[in-house]
């Protein structure tokens, strides 16, 4: 199990260019720990970061694209899984961190008995590779290679809640640094 | 009243040609009974338009925001069951998140030359009193020469940063 947001400095050690579109928790650590115009938070209602992502990274083929998006999260919008492997931007990278709550909304359990898990669900999706990290050793290694993979990609990163940054939603969901995205990102 | 030639019906084709002056290469898009055989499916061989099928109509609302923030025009096709499975996303996506999410609803089963709120089918009636209470523009087209609509209403939505939707009121031939 990695602390999220050491795994996210290592994410942010190995950025470049990317736009990173990021949900909840990880949204409210990623702003503090990898300020940037390129940072998408602007999500606008739970489980949508991936189909924001999507949206971007077939505006921008051109422009890799990486999602921290929730396990709850996903549950909620598990069909955006089989549209994105239908339309199959190769520029997609879709984190999932996987802390086994709704943490935002009280940490309550996410209904996961059955078993399953979501790199199998995005495989079966049709999703090009996929990978699960639990250490932070082995997240640094891998991921200058998984950043220059053809994807889609769906990497399940197995996290709990680590240093305790303030929630800003006002800036996650703020439409003025959305048109400065929009600024940036057409001048990239 | 509404007639059952073909002359009194709405061409798909001008549809299509109205969506494509209004800028709009991306569709977004879940079949729908209403638009699914003589418009999606032509779009979706044209190749003019990229087509992004979706599972869910409020994966669609997020993927023409996040096309809007890459620079690209976009037109989310759906049913109004679909609309209005899609409401938290048009309420927090679209107007809270001032994106100009342009959707065409197809009206399933609307009376011909009916207005939507005069319908006899409950789930058609409340489509523009929700519209109205969401502040969300709407438009209704039915008739030929109703497709010139379609520009001005895109135009206006990217110009104010504000969701639209065009209510599809009966099959185009």
């Amino acid at each position: 199990m990695m602390k999220r947001d050491e795994m996210l400095k290592v994410l942010a050690r190995h950025r470049t260019d990317e736009i990173v579109v990021a949900v909840y928790k990880a949204a409210q650590d990623w702003i503090h720990i990898a300020p940037s115009d390129l940072n998408y938070t602007f999500t606008g209602a739970m489980g949508q970061g991936s189909s924001h992502a999507l949206g971007l990274a077939l505006g921008r083929p051109d422009k890799r694209v990486v999602v921290l998006d929730g396990d709850g999260s996903l549950l909620m919008n598990l069909g955006s899984l089989v549209t994105i492997a239908n339309a199959a931007p190769k520029n997609f990278v879709h984190c999932v961190c996987e802390n086994g709550t709704y943490e935002t909304n009280g940490a309550v359990p996410i209904p996961t008995h059955s078993g399953f898990t979501f790199t199998g669900l995005a495989r079966e999706a049709g999703y090009a590779n996929t990978y699960t990290f639990d250490n932070l050793e082995d997240w640094d290694r891998n991921l200058d290679t998984l950043l220059k993979e053809d994807g889609p990609i769906l990497v399940d990163l197995k996290v709990e809640p680590g240093e305790d940054y303030p929630e800003n939603f006002p800036r996650l969901y703020s439409t003025e640094h959305r048109d400065r995205f929009r600024k940036v990102l057409a001048e990239s | 009243m509404a007639g059952d030639n073909d002359a009194d019906r709405l061409k798909a084709r001008d549809l299509i040609r109205e969506i494509k002056r209004a800028g709009i290469r991306f569709i977004v898009a879940l079949p729908d009974r209403t638009t699914s055989e003589n418009v999606l499916k032509a779009m979706i061989k044209d190749p003019d338009f990229q087509v992004v099928q979706v599972c869910k109509e409020d994966e669609g609302v997020s993927i023409c925001s996040g096309l809007y923030a890459a620079g690209h025009r976009s037109l989310l096709l759906m049913q109004y069951t679909g609309l209005l499975d899609s409401i938290n996303a048009v309420r927090g996506v679209a107007v809270q998140g001032k994106n100009p999410v342009c959707m065409m609803v197809g009206m399933l089963q609307k009376e011909p030359g009916v207005p939507p709120t005069e319908s006899k089918r409950y789930g058609l009636r409340i489509i523009e009193p929700i519209l109205d209470a969401m502040q969300i523009e709407h438009h209704n087209i039915e008739a030929p020469g109703t497709e010139d609509k379609v520009v001005p209403a895109v135009e206006r939505a990217y110009a104010e940063l504000m969701p639209v939707a065009m209510l599809i009121g009966r099959e185009p031939v």
